[in-house]
């Protein structure tokens, strides 16, 4: 999943100035999932906004909605209607979100309400973490399943580096050293040997950016 | 505004039903003298208050909103009071950040023995939204 933050409520605010009629727009898929982006967060933000917006004597539209996905052009057409009605929508989605509105919608400002973290998962309540950078060249088989491209903070292919220290990793010591994690995994697979084969230099030609993908 | 032009503040009180809406009821048979200006909202939990609550009682003209929930350790869903405090202070940051002030809003512990304590709460929070004054969205 895509992980996100929302931005400082100041900025959004910033962001907003000029505009009078605006559309939160809330995706339900991965920022619903890391609580910045959901139906819930929308009806915080809108509510916040109409706060603002009172206490300094405005009175703005502040449309609000939630589609299934921001990124899939399909889940955009129920906001056909509503996005005549805005001159502005608040993106409540990932980068990838705001710039398919911006694609489906070209006429009108599509402006983001977070800011797009990284690749990762939920490791426990209120904590997400980063586990794949998309580099195009998966070696996770060769790696007990560990991506040491966005978990060693060196990303080095053929760790560890002389800076591990009993797990840790040495640029910073409360993050636990990946090539560590992989060797002790690997040990309880059986597969140390693959420890010992040698990664060449990562092909940065895997992905060019921008990436495009077209099945066959 | 009473006939003194006493400024009488509308306060929301979303109240526990396992201690604070039972305290409250308890000040009522013990003739205890509490602010007729709080608002009871009956809760199953405390913890199911949710932000979202809070900001639509500020946006309706509410001037003082608390949340009451079981003393700390005497959840009924064991959490819950811990969830709604988290909540509560994003939502009084969120208060603070759109120009109302965050001392509009509070949490109180408390448990359904405690009639005077919520009693005291109430006079507390309306002395406090008093001092204050009446929330600037009030009419708007
Ligand atoms: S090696 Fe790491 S960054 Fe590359 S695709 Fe696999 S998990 Fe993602
Ligand atoms: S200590 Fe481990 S995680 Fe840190 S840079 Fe070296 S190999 Fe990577």
């Amino acid at each position: 999943m895509i992980v996100a933050k929302q931005k400082d409520l100041e900025v959004i605010v910033g962001m907003l100035q000029g505009y009078e009629r605006i559309l939160v727009l809330g995706c339900g898929t991965c920022t619903a999932i890391c609580l910045t982006g959901g139906d819930r967060e929308v009806g915080i933000l809108a509510s916040s906004l109409r706060l603002a917006d009172k206490v300094s004597g405005k009175n703005r539209l502040l449309k609000e909605h939630t589609v299934e996905r921001q990124c899939e052009w399909e889940f955009l057409d129920e906001i056909n209607d509503q996005v005549k009605e805005v001159d502005a929508i608040l993106s409540l989605g990932c980068g990838v979100g705001v710039q398919a509105i911006s694609e489906r919608f070209p006429d009108i400002p599509v402006l983001p309400g977070l800011d797009t973290l990284f690749m990762g998962m939920p490791q426990e309540e209120s904590v997400w973490v980063e586990r794949c950078s998309g580099c195009g060249n998966c070696i996770l088989d060769k790696t007990a399943g560990i991506c040491p491209v966005t978990r060693c903070t060196k990303g080095l292919l053929n760790g560890p580096c002389g800076g591990t220290n009993n797990g840790k990793c040495e640029v910073d010591p409360e993050k636990d050293c990946a090539w560590t994690l992989i060797y002790q995994r690997l040990e309880k697979q059986g597969k140390l040997e693959l420890f010992d084969e040698y990664h060449p230099p990562r092909n940065f030609q895997a992905v060019v950016r921008p990436g495009r993908f077209t099945i066959k | 505004m009473t006939s003194e032009n006493q400024f009488e503040p509308e306060i929301i009180a979303f109240s526990c039903h396992y201690c604070a809406y039972a305290a409250a009821d308890l000040a009522g048979i013990m003739r205890l003298q509490y602010p007729t200006n709080i608002k009871l909202i009956k809760l199953p939990c405390s913890g199911t208050v949710d932000i979202l609550h809070i900001l639509n009682a500020f946006e309706q003209g509410a001037d003082g909103v608390f949340v009451a929930g079981c003393l700390r350790g005497g959840c009924h869903f064991v959490e819950g009071n811990n969830r709604a405090e988290r909540r509560i202070e994003r939502a009084k940051d969120i208060l603070d950040k759109v120009g109302l002030g965050k001392d509009r809003l509070e949490m109180f512990f408390m448990s359904s023995s405690e009639g005077p304590r919520f009693a005291e709460v109430a006079r507390e929070m309306t002395d406090r939204i008093r001092k204050l004054g009446p929330s600037p969205i009030r009419g708007v």
